[in-house]
C-alpha cells in the first residue's frame, strides 16, 4: 500500500483551472457536468421568471410578444439540454463507477470531451439572444417552417443541437461500456443498483435517438440554406414529415430525463425506509419495457396535426400501454415503504414527493393521452403543467433529492439538514402552487406560448406567478446548502445512512482519486 | 499508472488536453459554418481554422492512443472496451442513416400519395415516384440503377471481401497478403468515389429537384462522406502495417476499420436498393 499512496503523490496532476480543462477523472467531470447543470438552470430559471412576471397580469407589460416567445423557447431548450440532462449525466458520472466497483469510466478522454463539449453548445445557443432578429423564437421543438424562416440564431440553434448530441452519443457509449465492461467481479447484471440499470438502458435510448435528432435538424438546415425541400410541400416534402421524426427522438427523449430519475428515487427510498428495494427483477424488467414503449408512441404528440383515425387510436392505446410498466414501479416504491422504518430526512422527503408529484404528471399524461380530450387540450396550459409535474416534481426534484442524498458520500461532510428541509417544503409547495392552476387554465382553453390572455385567467395566473417567484427564489437556499457543504460541516464518516446498501458506501467520503484502485469482491 | 501491480489492470490515462483542443476546434468550426451560411466573408476562413485544429486534436489524440497501444500500456480489458466504444458507434450511425431513410419512406407512402389526392390545389399531380414535387415544373431524369451505381455495387462489395482477405493474411502472419488487400480496398474505395463524384456530375438533376433530389443526394452525399472518411482510415492503418504494427492476435484498431468499412458497405446496399432502384 505505500507504494501506492507514494504513487498518488507523485503522480502528476494540473492545478487551477488546468486541473478542469484536461481532467480524465470521472469524479472531476462529474462535478463539472453537475455544476454546468445548476448553472443552466439558474439561467433557464431566470427567463422562466421573467415568463410568469409577464403574465402575472393580462395585457403586455415587461416583453414585447416576439421576446416572449424567444424566453420560452429558449427556456425549454435550456432546461432539457443543458439542466436536467447533464444533471442526470453528473450523477452518472459520479455514481457508476462507485456503484459497480470501476476505477472510473471507460474511456477517461472522451468523457472529458463529452463535457466539454457542453459549454460550446451553450455559449452558441445563449449568446443568440445577441445577434440580430434574436434568438430563436419558434419553440424548443423547432417545427419547421418557423425555423425555416427564421434569422441567424436558429442556424446557431441547430448547430448547437449537432454539438450537444455529439456529446450525448459519446457520454452514452462512455456510459454503456462502462457497465457492460468494468464491473468488478461477482457484480452480476442482476445484482447491478437499479440506479445503473436505468442509465444502462437510458443510455442505449441516446445512442438510439440523438442522431436521428441530428438528422432531422440537417434537414432543417439544408431546407434554409442548400434548397432542399424536405418540409415544404411544394417540392413534394411535408412539414408534418418534421414532426413524425423529431418526436422518433423526442418521445425517448422524455424517458431519458426520467428514467435515470426513477433510478435516483430507487436508491433512496430504500435506503430511508431501512427495506430492500421490492420487486428489484419486476423494476428491471418495468424500465425495459417502458424504454421499449417509448420507442412506440411518438405520435401521440401530434394527434391535432392530422392522421387516419386508425392510427390515433393505435398511438392513443399504446400509450396508454406505459402506465403498467410504469405501475410497476410506483407500486414497488409504496410496496418499500410498506411496514419499513421509515425516516424523513432531505433526500427521502423529495423522493416521496416525487413518487406523489410524479403520479400526478402520469396521470394528467393519460388525461392527455386520449384522442378526443387532447383535441380540446393540444397546445393549452394543461400540456404545461403536465409535463412540469412529470419533468420539475419527477426529474428535477429527483435530482435535488440525489444531490442531497450522496453529497455527504462526494464531499465528506453532512449537508445543513434544517435548511435542506426548508428548501424542500419551499420547493414543493411553491411548485404546486405555480403548476397545479395550469391544469385548470389549460381546461379552460388558455393556449400556451402567448405573453396576453383574456380577463378570466387572471386569477389563477397571478397565483401561478406568485408561486413561481417563490419556488425560483427558494432554489437560492439550494444553491446556499450546496456551497456550505462543500466548504464544510460535520463529518460523514463512510456511510452517512445506516440503510445504504450499494458499493459507494464502502469508500471513504469524499472516494479515493481512482476510486476502485483494488477491484472489490461483490457475493 | 499507479495501479499497474494491483489487481485492476484496466488503464486509467492520465489528464489530457485533447478533448478541450477538440471542443475549441468545433467552437471555431460550427461559428465559422454559421458565418458561412449566413454570408459572411469570414465564415470560410473561419472554418478552415477549426478544421484544421480538429486535424490537430484528431492526430495527436488518436496519436498518443497508438504510442500506448504500442507501449503495450491497453490491457485486454481496454480491447474490450475498444470493441463495445466502435459497436456503439456503428449503431449510432445506423439511426443517423435511419433518419434519412425515414424521410424517403414517409415522402414516398405517405407525402406524395396525399398530395396527389389533393387534386384540387395540385390538378394532374399524380405522386408517382420519383417525383420533384407538385409545384416545381422542372422535368427530370432520374438516375438508372443499372449503370455506374451497379458497377459501384460490385466494387464496393468486393472491397469488402478484399478487407477480409487483408484481415485473414493478418491473422496467419502473412503480412505481404495483408498489405496487398489494404491497398487493393484503398484502390477500390477511391474507384467507388471518383466514379460516384462523376455520376454527380453527370447528374441531370440538383439538390434542388424537389423530393427527389434532396432524399438522393443527402443519402448518397452522407454516404461518400462516410466512404471518404473509411479510406482515410484505411491508409491510416496501412501505414500504422508498413511500420510494423499489429499481431496476429491483437489488431483490434485494424478490426475496428474493417468493420466501419462494411457499414459503409451495408449502407450502400440498401441505397442502391431503395435510391437508385426501385
Amino acid at each position: 500500500m505505500d507504494a501506492i499512496a507514494h504513487h498518488i503523490r507523485h503522480e502528476e496532476h494540473p492545478t487551477g483551472l488546468m486541473r478542469w480543462l484536461t481532467t480524465t477523472n470521472h469524479k472531476d467531470i462529474g462535478t463539472l457536468y453537475l455544476w454546468f447543470s445548476l448553472t443552466m438552470f439558474f439561467f433557464a430559471g431566470a427567463l422562466a421568471m421573467v415568463i410568469r412576471a409577464e403574465l402575472f397580469q393580462p395585457g403586455l407589460q415587461v416583453v414585447q410578444p416576439q421576446i416572449f416567445n424567444q424566453l420560452t423557447t429558449m427556456h425549454g431548450l435550456v432546461m432539457i439540454f443543458g439542466a436536467i440532462m447533464p444533471a442526470l449525466v453528473g450523477f452518472a458520472n459520479w455514481q457508476i463507477p462507485l456503484m459497480i466497483g470501476a476505477p472510473d469510466m471507460a474511456f477517461p478522454r472522451l468523457n472529458n470531451w463529452s463535457f466539454w463539449l457542453l459549454p460550446v453548445a451553450a455559449t452558441l445557443l445563449v449568446s443568440s439572444f445577441f445577434v440580430p432578429g434574436g434568438s430563436m423564437a419558434g419553440g424548443w421543438t423547432m417545427y419547421p417552417p418557423l425555423y425555416i424562416q427564421g434569422g441567424i440564431s436558429y442556424d446557431m440553434t441547430i448547430l448547437a443541437v449537432h454539438i450537444l448530441g455529439l456529446s450525448s452519443i459519446m457520454g452514452a457509449i462512455n456510459i454503456i461500456v462502462t457497465i457492460l465492461n468494468l464491473r468488478a467481479p461477482g457484480m452480476t447484471m442482476m445484482k447491478l443498483p437499479l440506479f445503473v440499470w436505468t442509465w444502462l438502458i437510458t443510455a442505449f435510448l441516446l445512442v438510439a435517438v440523438m442522431p436521428v435528432l441530428a438528422s432531422v435538424v440537417t434537414m432543417l438546415l439544408t431546407d434554409r440554406h442548400f434548397g432542399t425541400h424536405f418540409f415544404n410541400a411544394a417540392g413534394g416534402g411535408d412539414p408534418v414529415m418534421y414532426q413524425h421524426i423529431f418526436w422518433t427522438f423526442g418521445h425517448p427523449e422524455v424517458y431519458i430525463m426520467i428514467l435515470p430519475a426513477f433510478g435516483i428515487i430507487s436508491s433512496i427510498i430504500p435506503t430511508f425506509a431501512r427495506k430492500k428495494l421490492f420487486g428489484y427483477t419486476s423494476m428491471v424488467y418495468a424500465v425495459a419495457a417502458i424504454a421499449l414503449l417509448s420507442f412506440l408512441v411518438w405520435a401521440h404528440h401530434m394527434f391535432t396535426v392530422g392522421m387516419p383515425v386508425a392510427g390515433q387510436l393505435y398511438f392513443m392505446y399504446a400509450t396508454m400501454l406505459i402506465s403498467v410498466p410504469t405501475g410497476v414501479k410506483v407500486f414497488n416504491w409504496v410496496a418499500t415503504l410498506w411496514r419499513g422504518s421509515i425516516s424523513f430526512e432531505t433526500p427521502m422527503l423529495f423522493a416521496l414527493a416525487f413518487v406523489c408529484l410524479f403520479t400526478i404528471g402520469g396521470f394528467s399524461g393519460l388525461v392527455v393521452s386520449l384522442v378526443p380530450v387532447d383535441i380540446q387540450l393540444q397546445d393549452t396550459y394543461y400540456v404545461v403543467a403536465h409535463f412540469h409535474y412529470v419533468l420539475f416534481s419527477g426529474s428535477a426534484m429527483a435530482i435535488m433529492g440525489g444531490v442531497y442524498y450522496w453529497l455527504p458520500k462526494w464531499t465528506g461532510h453532512m449537508y445543513d439538514e434544517f435548511l435542506g428541509q426548508v428548501h424542500f417544503w419551499l420547493t414543493a409547495i411553491a411548485f404546486n402552487i405555480t403548476f397545479f392552476p395550469m391544469h385548470f387554465l389549460g381546461l379552460a382553453g388558455m393556449p400556451r406560448r402567448i405573453p396576453d390572455y383574456a380577463l378570466q385567467f387572471a386569477d389563477f395566473n397571478r397565483l401561478s406567478s406568485l408561486g413561481a417567484f417563490v419556488l425560483g427564489a427558494s432554489q437560492l437556499i439550494f444553491l446556499y446548502v450546496v456551497v456550505k457543504c462543500i466548504r464544510g460541516g460535520a463529518q460523514a464518516g463512510d456511510r452517512p445512512w445506516e440503510g445504504a446498501e450499494s458499493l459507494e458506501w464502502t469508500l471513504t467520503s469524499p472516494p479515493p482519486y481512482h476510486s476502485f484502485t483494488v477491484a472489490p469482491q461483490v457475493k | 499508472m499507479i495501479m499497474a501491480n494491483h489487481s485492476s489492470e484496466y488503464y486509467v490515462p492520465p489528464p489530457s488536453r485533447w478533448p478541450i483542443v477538440g471542443s475549441l476546434a468545433l467552437l471555431t468550426l460550427a461559428g465559422g459554418f454559421i458565418l458561412f451560411l449566413d454570408k459572411m466573408a469570414a465564415g470560410p476562413y473561419v472554418m478552415a481554422l477549426g478544421a484544421a485544429i480538429l486535424i490537430y486534436m484528431l492526430v495527436g489524440w488518436f496519436g498518443s492512443v497508438i504510442r500506448e497501444d504500442q507501449a503495450g500500456k491497453l490491457g485486454g480489458r481496454v480491447d474490450m472496451s475498444f470493441r463495445w466504444g466502435m459497436v456503439w458507434f456503428i449503431f449510432s450511425e445506423v439511426m443517423f442513416f435511419g433518419g434519412f431513410f425515414g424521410a424517403l419512406f414517409y415522402a414516398r407512402n405517405f407525402t406524395l400519395p396525399s398530395l396527389a389526392d389533393a387534386q384540387m390545389l395540385w390538378p394532374g399531380f399524380s405522386g408517382a415516384w420519383p417525383s420533384a414535387g407538385p409545384g416545381i415544373r422542372e422535368q427530370f431524369t432520374p438516375m438508372a440503377a443499372w449503370g455506374i451505381p451497379a458497377l459501384n455495387t460490385l466494387i464496393l462489395l468486393s472491397s469488402g471481401a478484399t478487407v477480409t482477405w487483408a484481415h485473414w493474411g493478418l491473422k496467419q502472419g502473412r503480412r505481404r497478403q495483408l498489405k496487398i488487400g489494404l491497398i487493393l480496398t484503398i484502390l477500390l474505395g477511391l474507384t467507388f468515389l471518383v466514379l460516384q463524384a462523376h455520376e454527380y456530375l453527370d447528374a441531370a438533376f440538383t439538390i434542388r429537384t424537389g423530393i427527389y433530389g434532396a432524399t438522393f443526394y443527402m443519402l448518397t452525399g452522407f454516404h461518400g462522406m462516410h466512404v471518404t472518411l473509411g479510406a482515410i482510415m484505411l491508409t491510416v492503418i496501412t501505414f500504422r502495417v508498413f511500420a510494423g504494427h499489429f499481431s496476429p492476435d491483437d489488431h483490434f484498431g485494424f478490426e475496428a476499420v474493417s468493420w466501419y468499412w462494411h457499414f459503409v458497405d451495408v449502407v450502400w446496399l440498401l441505397l442502391f436498393v431503395f435510391v437508385y432502384w426501385l
